[in-house]
This record gives C-alpha cells, structure tokens and sequence, in this order.
C-alpha cells in the first residue's frame, strides 16, 4: 500500500477525494478564503483574476488569514474595486501605479513597529506596474530586504489601459503600441527585461515564478515565500484572452502550453542563485503556443511561419530549456 | 468613520450578479465511458472503478455485480473489449480493468461477500435451461428481481463451457464453483442431467410463466479428413470435457491440433500439460488472420506449442498426418500450393468449430432460425411470446462475457414481459478522448500481472496467471480516467476566475452559481474527464 | 528648554517627540538635516518605536509613510523642491485618501534652472493637492507648528505640510524652546485612526470612484479643509496654553492698528519685514504686516478683517505664476472680494535673493508714489534682462538662457559662442 505515491487522477488537479487532505490544495478547500470573490468585473476568463485568488489564497492560508495586500494601479485594482463594490475579502489598499511595493514596505514597517508581527503583507501588480513604473520602488523594497512578498501578475502588456506594450511583452507580439504593420511587425526583439533574474541579482531570500496552468506548483512557491520573512518575489504567468487575442477557455491551457514550450520558465531561487526548476512534463513546440493567439497570428500564414521569427522564439525557448534545465533527466 | 466612497466595504461585490454577461453557461453531464459502452456484459466499469481506487472494494464490488455476478470468472475469461476501448492508451496503456475486476472479484470470495436477496417475491417462475454464462446470468437477474428461477441442466454439473470448454489452467474450477454457488444461493434451483427436449412441455409441465434458453454450443464441428482406420482422430469439445471427467484423454505424445482459434490453443497447451512432446497446431492461414487471441497464441508458443501456419490437413494415419502447404491470394483466402509435408502424430484433435443443440425447440411454432441459431429480437424474445434465448443459442460472437450480457438483458426483458411493460435504456453520448484534458493525469503505466514460471505451466494445470495484490489493484484502478463522470477533482472549483462555483461535499460534486458564472469555459476545458458541456444560453 | 540650535535640529527633536512610527527619509537640500537628525534619535535609541527607513525616492518616501498610515501608524517624511515634484502623484493620493501624514517642506526654488536656495515655489506647486500647509515664521514656531501639525492632521484624517524656509530657517542656528516630552504627550495623543488596514476589520481602501461619486468625495475633502479654519485656531490657542506661547493659527498682524499700508507674506520673511515695519513706523508712516501661516485651507474671512482697515496691500511673495503674476496676490485679492484696498504683487527672494530691508523700504516708497504698479519683481537687474532680450532677439540659436545671464554677471567663463 505504502509504495502508491502518485495518484493518476490527482496528481495534477486541483483536489482529488484520493488525496490526504493535507496534501490537497488550498483552492480545492471549502473553506479557501475567496480572497477575491465573486462579482468582479474582469473580462470572461481573466487569467489575473484566478492568478490572484490562487496566490492570495495560498498567502492566506499560510498567515493563518492574518494578511493586507497593497495593490498597484492596473486591472487588477479597476475590476475588483469600482466604487460601491470591491470583490477583496481581506484587507486591501491601492494607492498608485507605480508605488505599491513601497506602501507594502510602508504597511509591513506599520506592523513591525506596532508589535502586529502575525501580520504578514504583500504587494501585487501587473507587469506594467512592476517591471515599468513600479520598477525604482520594486528594487528600493528588494534591496532594503523588506518583509514583503511581491506578486506580479504577468500578462505581458498593458492590459488595462488597452493593450499596449510592456517591457515583459515578448519578442513579435502584437500590441496596440507595437501594430503588427511595416516590416519589423509586432514588438521588437529586443535584449529582454527578466525581473526575476533582477530580482535575483539583489540577493533577496526568495524569487520564483510560476503559472496559473500548475496550481499545486504556484501554492508551493507562495507557502515557501510566506515562511520567509525579508523582501520576496513571485512573478506569476497570467494569460489575458482580451490582449492575447485567445479564446477565453483557453486561458489556463495558454499558461500551460507556454510552460511547457519553454517559453515560460518556471524556477525557484534563493539567496540570489537558482535552486530548483519545474520540469516540462510534455514538451511542445512554441507554435502549438503561438497558434492559439492572435497577437501571434502575423507569423503564421496558413499555419506556416512566415519567416524566421517563429524559429527564433523556438530558440528562446531552447535557450530557456538550456539555461533553467527544463527537462527531466532521461530515465 | 470610513471614508466615503473610496473605502469599500469588503466582498460588496457579491451585489453584481456578472451571471448575466454570460452567451454560454457550463452544464455537468455524465457521459457513458468507452469501457462501458464496450463491454459486453454491460459493466458500469467506470463506478466500480471510482469506488475500487478509494480502497472501498466491497462497493466496488457491489457496483460490478449489479450487471455481472461473476467478476472472479470475468477477471480470468474475459478477453476485456473494455480495455481496447480504454481512453487511457491515449495516454499511455489501457488501464487493466480486467484485472482490477479479478482482484475483486477473488476479493469477494475471499471475504465471502453475498448478493442481497431480493426484497419481495413476484410469484412468477422462469425457466433457465443451461447453466452457462448466459444462464446463470439470467437466472441472478432474474432471482434478484424477486422470480422464482429454476435452471434445467443437462450436464453433470453447471458452469456450461466455462466448465467444458475454458481448460483449469485459465479458469480454476474453485473459483468457478464458488462464483455459481453465490448465484444458486439466491434461492435458485439447480436440476442437473435435465436435458430438455421440448420446451414447451417442460414449460407447461413445470408451470413456468417464461423461459430463458442458453444452451450451449457442445457439438463439434467436423471436416471430412481422409483417415485410416487406425487413425486417431478426435474432436476438442470432447478432449476438453473429458478433461472433467475422471479418466483423461490419451492424446500421445505427439499430438496435432487442427484449426486456429482459442479453443485450438486450449487443446494443445492442455496437451502439453498432459505430457505430449509435441502439440503442433496445424492452420491454413497466418497468425496474423488467427480468430485466436494474440496473447493466448502467445502463451501457448511460450508453453513449447508449435504451429504450423499456412498448412491444411489432408490425410491422416496412425502415426502421421500429411499437410498440404497453403499461400494467401490477393485476398487473403489460403490457396493450396501441391506441395506436401508429413507430420510424426499420435492423434489428431479437430478444433473446427461447435455448434448448439436446437432439438429441444423442434415443436415451438414462430420460431426462426439462422445458421444453427434461433433469432431473438432486441429483446432477447425469440417469435414465441415468453420464450428468450441467448448465449451460444442466438447470432452472436461466442464469448462468456457476451453471453452473460445476454443473460442480463434477457432477464430484464423478461421481468417486464412479465409486468406487461417494456424495459427501457437511454444511453448517455459516448465520452470521447477529444473530450479529455489529459494533462491532469499523471504518467503511470499498466501494472503487468504475474505469470506462473514455465516449467511448471509446461507440467501442471495450475492457474498461468495471477492476480493483482491489493496495492497493484488499487493502483491499476487509480489509472481509470474516468471518462465523462465527474470524479470531483476540484478542478472546475479551482479554476474559475469568478469564483463562480460551489464544492458541495465528497460526493455531492458541485454546483455553479449561475449568478456570477460569465460562461468563459475553463472549467469545461480544464475538466479532465469531460464531464462539463458548454451549453448556448437562451437570450 | 532653551537651546542653540540648527532649525533642521530643533525640528527633528520636535517631531521625535511626536513620537512618530514610521520616518521615511530621503536627501534633498535643504531638509536632508531633518531627517538626518531623525536617523541619529532612532539608531540611538532616543526615539523608540520608530521605524526609520531609507527609501530610493522622494516617490517612495511618500509611499511608504502612505502604506504606513494607512496600516495605523503615524507616518512622517520631509522633502523639499524636485523632490515635492517627484512625489508628486503621491501627494494628492495621500490628501486623497485621507492619510494624516506630516511633511517637512524645505521650501526651496524649482528647476530648471537647478538652484538649491530658497523660495515658495515648490510649496505653491501643490496648493491645490489637497494637503493643509502651514508656513513658520521662526525656528521656534517651526518646532511649535510640527506639534500642532501631528494633532491637526489625526483630528482631521488629511495629511499637512509645516512649509519652513530653506537654510534661513532650515540652517539657521538660533535659540529655540524645545518642549520635554510629557508637555507634547499632554498636547498629542497616541494617533486613533479613522480606519485602518487591519485582518481583525478588513475593508478596501483606495477604490475606484467614477464620475457618480467623484464630486462627493472631492466636496468632502474641501469641507474638512474649511472645518480646518475653526480647528487651527483652537488648537493654536490650546497649544498658548500649554507650551506658553502664540504659535500657528491663520493668520497673525502686527502693527496693523490704523495701518494704511499693509504688507502681507509668509515665511521668514515676515521678520524682515517687521523690522522694516518698525523702522518705517519710526518715522511716521502707518504701516503694518499681517503673515499668513495657514495658507491651506486659505483664511479668507480673517484676512479680509485683518486688511480691513488698509488702504493699500503690498503682497510680498516668494513665487511666481510664470505667465499671471503673483500666486499669493491673486488669492489675497480674491479674499477681498475685489473692493477695498489696493493690492500690490512683489515677488522677491526667489531662488534664495536676499530680501534686502532697504530695497523693501525702498519699494513702499515707490507704492506711495505710483498708485498704479503693476507686478513688481524686487532688485531685478534690469539691464541683465534687456541685454539678454536683446541679444536673443538678434540671435536664433540663442543658447540658454539661464547661462547667458551668468556670463553677464561673469559668474561662468565666457566660452565662444
């Protein structure tokens, strides 16, 4: 009986009754804290929206519900705080775009000094708001080792304000500020701006990213984030069908195929070094990715790329199979 | 005092009902599995599965004799469609259903688990004539439904041809006594040596309201072999009963074995279990065209059998046999090629083919028959009002598990008959494996049962192969997919964005609040078994 | 107690006696002494329970004590010039939402060109931020004003800005009563939150409010900014009654008694001019000045009584409405409502030009004698600017103008043009 350790029906799912309870995870519990409930005005199948609830939840559940989240200016914010409704069921504070890791910074020195140090906080934004315009106040929390977690949402643009172009939107994707027109369509392939690695180059205790494609992933990375103390990030990949051009349905399998093409790279890191990776479980090539995305859709011609920028996104992913060591060792 | 307007008061939000931005709305369906759909019996494989893998094997169990009261027989006999049909080979293999049933079906042995009697009595009485698969079935069904049931038998003891035609080394005879034994025990009467010859005598003479005729297919087929005198030439359903007998067939040493299906392959492993230096099948065609099955011929080749594919028998004598070698034409028919060969041969058993006693219904008017076998229509009725029939008896494949499914579906026909109604199904849609999100399952490939070492396959009638432990058990049926029945895997709970969905509880599976579900769909796309449609709105 | 003492000094002994939690501090001349100050009471272990965090930017400073008054503690940072700017956004969402943070301005000249000395530029810049700005007179009241500032702010849930001179107040070494701790407690209670981050009521703050609630909210915050003109007063008596000493309050006169000419500012400068006035009054001429110290929420009402019964106003302000004129003028004006006496704008002292008694005097002078003097800028150098304007009349490429005017006046080396 002893020598059963996986579970093919719950190995990956949210639940499953054949797991121990304690091994479930914390979206499959009745008693999850909703943090972020129902009656938000996110678009049908916001990958933010459920990217939240699982981290909140997940960073609720290890504080013992004793948490206040700052949050940036973005969708996030709009969708779930519109005077006379907000959707938050915990303590929660917006402020600016561009400040939320420092009014974290702001509510964790609050409880420190108020003696509140059951009180855990968190900070969470979009990629705009972190990487662009919250970016100053991100690295001043990062290098004081403030006790905050940051979470960004990354959708890879500027969602809320109509799609625009980030410094997280990948290479040949189409944006409202990037037209896929002329003959460099679509965002440049520029060097690239990868804030966990950035994050990482501040020696902070704790950087990780993850997917809302692998939940029991994504709460790992947060319960180990939340018994830390000390500045933290998470950097969670969250497909928007609205800027992405998806079909809402697909949200999650986005998150997933972008995992597993290697274009999403899922790691953990500590003290500033790599301490770990999520291995691909089925490796698929970046266009099975592309395909389902119409910011994508200019590389393709009748499902054939185009030109050599399709291939050059595969190499990214191989660079990123490479470099993060994403595939399991051969058995 | 809060701020007005800027501080909110906290989950306000439940007041917007985001239900209604909805063009589609998810609906939970359960859909019929492939193993389901395939199985003869009419197994409901994937409950019994789902009640199995939470270690609750007495409901398993009890889920699996609704349909079928033989798991321990089905585990060993049945050639498992269900497991061909399996959603999981998409994945990586079927899961091993057949062997998961075995294990609860030695289970239910082992613990002496028995069926619930039937809670009122109808006062009819059903006839069974045979006590094969088909009839005992019938005659569970139709016990549990509350009949009166008396099986006519016309050998010496019941089990029908998983008695005289599935060989000890496949199909312990414990195992297959304790299983009939289990069903008689519903109150059942057994008459064994009560050959039927008319029955509509023995109908009205035993006042029975219906009838369900299984009889057997025990008659052998022959071919018209030019043999001496000294020749010894016998048929497999003989060697095979005889094998039940006291006295055990004298085969020889080198004994050949004429046709190419599975009861070809019985006759020359039981053979070589007997002591025979050669068994030798002797078929016109290649192993690939075999009516066999491929794991059987297999075994067999593994036990030391020899076949000799491509070949006809064209005489026989006392010690030898002469072969005519064959080709396949262009269409796939063996075309003789004048070429001979001479086989050293004790005796030559025919596995040719059985065909089923119909004397017994020589004075029923409305009768039709076909090829040896009386039509039944989709009720299992055959023309004459009350008189059913299934098994061997009917147009069918001839396998246990079909004809324990006749056995069921006969029964229940005749319940209603009986009430003066008709029995109804609906069969949900088939759960395809497009319908699968197979990302959620995890890598986990078939358990392989045990197999007994070969010498002592070679020299014994024990039992080839073995059973899963309970670990492996419940491991294999963990592998079940599940495929369109919801196995509460919180997934759809999970991930909604809307939080628009209720977990009601372990096994009350769950709601969506229609209030707040903006009908994206992830939870249909994302449920692993398919159990979620995505249905257009009425605007 | 009585001490000598840098201003920046004696104001971060004041506000450590507040007992701040949270002390977010970032450099900028001329306030960075204040926070320096505030850095050695907390690593000391003076001030306890304090929180003293070196942010990256004024941006963040602001931020910080936002996060940190909104979880309940009382929250403090200073700042001066570019920086005011940069926290800028930050500034109207701390009024916004309500926060009662306290501010040091070193009030200092905004660039380009970059100039580090002192003038109401910056303070001016946020007037309409919905922030409550105190201006000091002294060193003394600068110390009083932060007292009163804390108990302002949490009475009122808004957040105020005590506005002290650059380096004439800021660097400035006088003798300063700096009040014992029991005497501030008696004055300032521990801060009782109007709400609060807090698991134990958990609540949003800082929602999105459309066009159906926006004025509300907006109207609110104007009615606790005139509510602020009842409570200043009473807090400025209360403080008298206490510590001993006239501090804060809206508006103060000084000799305007039967005065035909009163001067109106705000700031240091008041002393100045006072001195100015007590030299004119010597020799006859009925003059006094009336300072401003509350120049948000702006005491209409008291000004008007304080001018009442003046036949002409000189309006001294360190700042300019580049394109209009005087910013402090226009609102002075406003007050009296169009009649009345005659409102004169003099802009002086800004990027820190010394406000000299005698070109004052000397400008009163000229008021009496032109009743009908426009915008006056005081000791402008008058052929710099013609020279200037006439050279880039001539000249496209005109370069800078800021470095031509010092290579006039041969502050920088002459390169070719």
């Amino acid at each position: 009986m002893n020598q059963i350790k996986f579970y093919q029906k719950g190995t990956f799912t949210v639940g499953n009754r054949l797991v121990a309870e304690e091994e479930r995870t914390t979206q499959a519990s009745p008693a999850r804290s909703n943090s972020l409930t129902c009656g938000h005005r996110a678009c049908q199948g916001c990958g933010e929206a459920l990217g939240a609830r699982y981290a909140v939840d997940a960073a609720m559940r290890a504080a013992d519900g004793q948490l206040i989240a700052v949050n940036a200016t973005g969708c996030l914010e709009v969708f779930t705080t519109p005077y006379p409704e907000t959707s938050w069921q915990i303590p929660w504070m917006h402020s600016l775009f561009g400040n939320a890791p420092a009014v974290a910074t702001g509510v964790a020195a609050a409880m420190r000094v108020k003696g509140r140090t059951e009180v855990r906080t968190i900070a969470q934004g979009g990629d705009g708001g972190t990487t662009d315009i919250g970016f100053g106040c991100l690295s001043g929390m990062f290098e004081r080792n403030d006790d905050v977690l940051y979470i960004c949402y990354d959708n890879q643009a500027y969602m809320n304000t109509g799609v625009q172009r980030s410094s997280a939107t990948p290479p040949a994707a189409r944006t409202a500020t990037t037209p896929p027109v002329g003959d460099k369509p679509g965002n440049v392939f520029g060097t690239g701006k990868n804030v966990p690695l950035i994050a990482m180059a501040h020696n902070i205790p704790y950087v990780a990213t993850a997917s809302v494609a692998d939940l029991r992933d994504l709460e790992a990375k947060v319960t180990k984030a939340m018994a830390i103390h000390g500045a933290r990030y998470i950097q969670i990949f969250v497909p928007c069908p609205l800027g992405w051009g998806s079909v809402a349905h697909d949200t999650v399998r986005l998150a997933r195929l972008g995992v597993e093409s290697g274009l999403y790279p899922l790691f953990e890191a500590e003290n500033g070094a790599v301490t770990s990776s999520t291995k691909i479980r089925r490796r698929v090539p970046v266009e099975d990715y592309l395909l389902l995305q119409r910011r994508f859709a200019h590389l393709f011609k009748k499902g054939k790329p185009v030109d050599d920028r399709v291939a050059r996104l595969q190499a990214m992913a191989d660079e990123n199979i490479r470099r993060f060591n994403l595939l399991a060792p051969e058995e | 005092m809060k701020p007005f307007a800027i501080t909110l008061d906290v989950g306000s939000s439940l007041a917007n009902h985001t239900g209604s931005w909805r063009t589609v709305k998810p609906v939970y369906v359960d859909r019929l599995p492939p193993c389901n759909h395939a199985c003869p019996a009419g197994e409901n494989i994937q409950a019994w599965l789902y009640r199995a893998e939470a270690g609750d094997y007495e409901a398993a169990w009890r889920e699996l004799v609704k349909n079928n009261p033989m798991p321990a027989v089905m585990g060993r006999v049945c050639y498992h469609p269900c497991e061909r049909a399996c959603n999981r080979k998409g994945i990586d293999e079927a899961v091993g259903i057949n062997s998961v049933e075995r294990f609860l079906g030695d289970e239910a042995l082992r613990r002496g688990w028995a069926f619930d009697k039937p809670a009122t009595a109808s006062g009819k009485k059903v006839l069974v004539v045979g006590s094969g698969p088909s009839g005992l079935s019938a005659a569970y069904h139709l016990a549990s439904q509350g009949h009166k049931v008396t099986i006519f038998e016309a050998g010496l003891a019941a089990g029908g041809m998983m008695r005289f035609g599935i060989p000890k080394y496949r199909l312990p005879r414990e195992v297959l006594d304790a299983e009939i034994q289990r069903i008689l025990s519903l109150g059942i009467e057994l008459r064994l040596n009560a050959k039927v010859t008319d029955i509509r005598e023995t109908m009205t003479s035993g006042g029975f309201d219906a009838a369900f005729l299984a009889v057997g297919a025990h008659r052998a087929r022959h071919a018209e072999i030019p043999a001496g005198d000294a020749a010894h030439v016998l048929d497999a359903v003989s060697v095979l009963r005889s094998m039940e007998g006291v006295e055990k067939p004298m085969l020889g040493r080198r004994v050949v074995v004429y046709g190419g299906g599975n009861t070809a392959i019985d006759v020359a492993r039981t053979a070589k279990r007997l002591g025979a230096s050669d068994a030798i099948i002797v078929y016109r065609r290649t192993r690939e065209k075999m009516p066999a099955h491929d794991f059987e011929v297999e075994e067999a080749l593994q036990e030391g059998v020899m076949i000799k594919w491509l070949s006809t028998i064209t005489e026989a004598d006392q010690s030898s046999i002469t072969v005519e070698k064959m080709v396949l034409d262009d269409k796939g028919f063996p075309q003789p090629t004048g070429k001979f060969e001479t086989i050293e041969a004790d005796s030559l058993v025919l596995a040719l083919g059985q065909e089923v006693d119909l004397s017994l219904l020589d004075n029923v008017p409305g009768l039709e028959l076909e090829n040896g076998t009386v039509r039944v229509d989709a009720n299992m009725m055959t023309g004459y009002p009350g008189i059913f029939a299934g098994g061997d008896m009917v147009p069918s494949d001839r396998t246990v598990t079909i004809a324990v499914g006749h056995g069921k579906k006969a029964a229940r026909n005749i319940d209603a008959w009986l009430h003066g109604v008709e029995f109804e199904t609906k069969k949900a849609p088939l759960a395809e494996f497009e319908r699968l999100n197979p990302w959620y399952y995890g890598d986990a490939p078939k358990t392989v049962r045990p197999m007994l070492d070969i010498i002592r396959r070679q020299s014994s009638f024990d039992e080839v192969q073995g059973g899963l432990d309970e670990g492996n058990a419940l491991y294999e049926a963990r592998r079940c997919l599940s495929c369109g029945n919801c196995f509460e895997c919180d997934n759809c709970y999970g991930v909604c964005p809307d939080n628009a969905i209720t977990k009601l509880g372990e096994g009350a599976r769950f709601a969506i609040k229609y209030d707040y579900c903006k009908g994206c769909g992830i939870c249909a796309t994302e449920c692993p078994c398919g159990a979620i449609d995505m249905v257009a709105e009425e605007i | 107690m009585l001490k000598q003492i840098e201003g920046s000094q004696a104001m971060a002994e004041a506000i450590a006696l507040c007992r701040p939690e949270v002390v977010c501090a970032y450099p900028i001349t001329p306030q960075t002494h204040i926070v320096e100050g505030l850095g050695a009471l907390v690593k000391s272990g003076r001030l306890k329970t304090c929180e003293y965090i070196n942010v990256e930017s004024e941006f963040a400073a602001l931020s910080v004590a936002i996060g940190a008054s909104a979880a309940g503690a009382r929250a403090y940072t200073a700042t001066a010039s570019q920086g005011l700017l940069f926290m800028a956004e930050a500034v109207y969402n701390a009024s916004g939402l309500g926060l009662p943070i306290v501010m040091t301005l070193g009030n200092r000249a905004i660039g380009a060109p970059i100039n580090i000395w002192n003038d109401h530029s910056d303070a001016m810049s946020m007037r309409d931020s919905g922030w409550i700005q105190l201006f000091a007179e002294t060193n003394q009241e600068a110390v009083d004003l932060h007292i009163q500032a804390f108990r302002l702010a949490e009475r009122l849930s808004l957040p105020v800005m005590v506005c002290v001179d650059g380096f004439i107040l800021t660097h400035a070494v006088e003798r300063v009563d700096i009040p014992d701790q029991e005497t501030v407690d008696a004055f300032l209670p521990p801060y009782e939150p109007v709400q609060v981050l807090d698991p134990k009521e958990p609540v949003s703050l800082g929602a999105m409010v459309g066009p159906e609630a926006f004025t509300e909210v907006r109207y609110l915050e104007h009615h606790k900014q005139m509510r602020a003109l009842e409570i200043i007063p009473e807090l400025s008596a209360e403080f008298k009654g206490i510590f001993g000493r006239e501090s804060g309050g809206l508006v103060r006169s000084y000799r305007t008694e039967d005065a035909e000419t009163i001067v109106v500012a705000m700031g240091s400068v008041v002393g100045t001019i006072k001195d100015v006035v007590d030299e004119r009054r010597a020799q006859g001429d009925r003059i006094g000045v009336v300072s401003i110290c509350s120049f948000r929420p702006f005491p209409q009402e008291q000004l008007r009584e304080a001018l009442a019964g003046a036949s002409r106003v000189v309006v001294l302000e360190k700042a300019l409405a580049v394109g209009m004129g005087g910013i402090l003028a226009g609102q002075v004006q406003m007050a009296l409502g169009g009649h009345g006496p005659k409102v004169y704008t003099l802009i002086a002292g800004l990027g820190g030009r010394p406000i000299l008694k005698t070109s004052l005097s000397a400008f009163l002078d000229k008021v009496v004698a032109d009743p009908h003097l426009d915008v006056h800028f005081l000791d402008l150098k008058h052929d710099v600017v013609e020279r200037e304007l006439e050279r880039a009349a001539h000249l496209r490429r005109s370069g800078p103008t800021a470095e031509n005017v010092l290579k006039q006046l041969g502050t920088v080396m002459s390169s070719p043009v």
